[in-house]
């Protein structure tokens, strides 16, 4: 009963922290709160790899006098997760580092709005009129080709005046 | 021992839904934190000292200055604008 | 609408990684590898920490591969952080700001210890729980507290990059040493002396050493990006600086 107790606790937490990392970066809006949802998804894998190799009535796998003749819990999984939680923290110190840089050129954080402005900046730039903005009306959504569609947008301005 | 472990899991999932639902950036931070210290309690839980040395040092303390410096670097430029708009 | 697939994603998700979990077992694990290392850790490497032993000797390349992915993400970070700081730098004053009584003379109490502190848990990793990622770290600490407390004073990023190409090369010379004495890349040598004393389990100490300075160095250098802290001007080199930042306000 404990056994079975403490079994769901542990696995409960680290999918818990799993499932809760992977739906914030699916549903937020900020991508600095992106940042931190990741990093809570990587300490459910991290605890996740720890439970794996726990046994019951086991200790540490640190040889001391006493030590002679117990149990111990599996040393591999930890000498993994040691490293993963450093690597953890240079890989979150990069995308900080991408959020300050978008941050500084966009002026938001919003995800919605990087992304329609990275789009009109590359549609710009590749001399294309955009076709993802949302100011455009309705009306004229099917274009043809970006080249044929230029053209008419030419005609549509010569015919008003 | 198992009250132990029911309380760390409990505050570890409230902290990280605390992360996605609470307003501002500042206490995003800290409830990461507070995840990171209740997850390295389970770690001396389950016999595993090393894990929870750098789990307490990188996870608590150098990733919270880490994105504590981002956030002042973000808010440094045009006030506290990003603080209050927020994600929805 | 985005939020309702969202949450159908995530629940189809915490459905499957339930039904795994029904079939995980906790506290039987199988070990494999794990048994034979707790079996012939203690003959062969001889630290007393068997965590330390897989870091360093039966996985020592894992652990040069994640030096490796440190190194990587430090230098992207300050190569991504410094391109926009060049912009704003003509504007920036070097002035040394002074952040406060308390904050500075508490800096300067803490430095000590926290390097005392970090140099212990480094070279006491092949005995107690710790080693060098977890000492670099405390190491960074250590060295960014006086930068909060003085921010203009500005940081030695050229020795900061010394320390860590002299740590990281030491790292590869005794895994080459190791394969010219005719055994495995990183292989531990020199013996392994008595179990549980501070020079024991052969190469261990000093590759953790390495380690821990490389961390350090490493992490020490990445906060003072993120927190914009300039490089240390010279005395001599002030009127090349001040004449290249005219020349590009000039452009």
């Amino acid at each position: 009963m404990t056994t079975d107790l403490i079994h769901w606790l542990l696995y409960g937490g680290a999918m818990g922290l799993i499932v809760i990392g992977i739906v914030g970066v699916v549903t937020l809006n900020n991508i600095f709160r992106i940042v931190l949802a990741l990093a809570i998804a990587e300490a459910g894998a991290n605890l996740l790899l720890v439970i794996a190799g726990y046994r019951f009535d086991a200790i540490a796998p640190i040889l001391t006098g006493s030590s002679a003749n117990q149990l111990m819990v599996d040393p591999v999984p930890q000498a993994m997760v040691l490293t993963s939680i450093v690597i953890g923290v240079g890989i979150q110190a990069l995308a900080l580092a991408l959020v300050v840089k978008v941050y500084q050129n966009y002026k938001t954080l919003d995800i919605g709005e990087i992304h329609q402005q990275l789009s009109t900046d590359i549609d710009n730039s590749s001399g294309v009129i955009s076709l993802l903005s949302s100011e455009q009306p309705a009306g004229e959504r099917p274009l043809p080709e970006p080249s044929a569609q230029h053209e008419t947008a030419q005609l549509n301005q010569g015919g008003d005046k | 021992m198992i009250w132990v472990i029911a309380l760390m899991v409990i505050i570890m999932l409230a902290g990280a839904i605390t992360v996605l639902f609470v307003e501002s950036h500042v206490s995003a931070i800290a409830a990461t934190s507070a995840v990171s210290l209740a997850l390295s309690v389970l770690f001396v839980i389950l016999q595993a000292p090393d894990v929870a040395m750098t789990e307490a040092v990188v996870g608590s303390g150098l990733s919270t200055v880490i994105l504590a410096l981002a956030l002042f670097r973000i808010n440094k430029k045009h006030g506290k604008q990003p603080s209050e708009q927020n994600d929805a | 609408m985005r939020n309702v697939s969202a949450l159908v994603f995530a629940s189809g998700l915490a459905f499957l990684l339930l039904v795994i979990t029904w079939q995980f077992v906790v506290g039987g694990a199988p070990m494999l590898i794990g048994e034979a290392i707790l079996q012939q850790g203690a003959d062969k490497i001889g630290s007393a920490n068997l965590v330390t032993s897989v870091v360093l000797g039966y996985r020592g390349i894992d652990t040069l591969g994640e030096i490796a992915i440190l190194f990587t993400a430090s230098t992207a970070t300050s190569l991504v952080l410094s391109s926009l700081s060049a912009k704003t730098s003509s504007s920036k004053k070097v002035v040394i700001r002074d952040d406060g009584t308390i904050l500075a003379s508490s800096a300067s109490l803490f430095f000590p210890l926290l390097i005392t502190l970090g140099m212990y848990i480094i070279l006491h990793g092949h005995l107690t729980p710790g080693g060098g990622f977890q000492g670099g770290v405390i190491l960074a600490a250590a060295f960014f507290l006086p930068l909060l407390a003085v921010p203009g004073r500005g940081v030695n990023h050229s020795g900061l990059a010394l320390v860590e190409g002299f740590a990281g090369a030491s790292f590869i010379i005794i895994g080459i040493i190791a394969l010219f004495q005719g055994n495995a890349f990183l292989q531990p040598f020199f013996g392994h002396g008595e179990m549980g004393s501070l020079v024991s389990a052969g190469t261990l100490p000093l590759l953790y050493t390495a380690v821990g300075l490389k961390v350090g160095a490493e992490l020490s250098g990445l906060l003072a990006n993120l927190a914009e802290i300039g490089e240390i001007v010279p005395e001599s080199t002030d009127l090349q600086a001040s004449s290249m930042q005219t020349e590009s306000n000039g452009s």
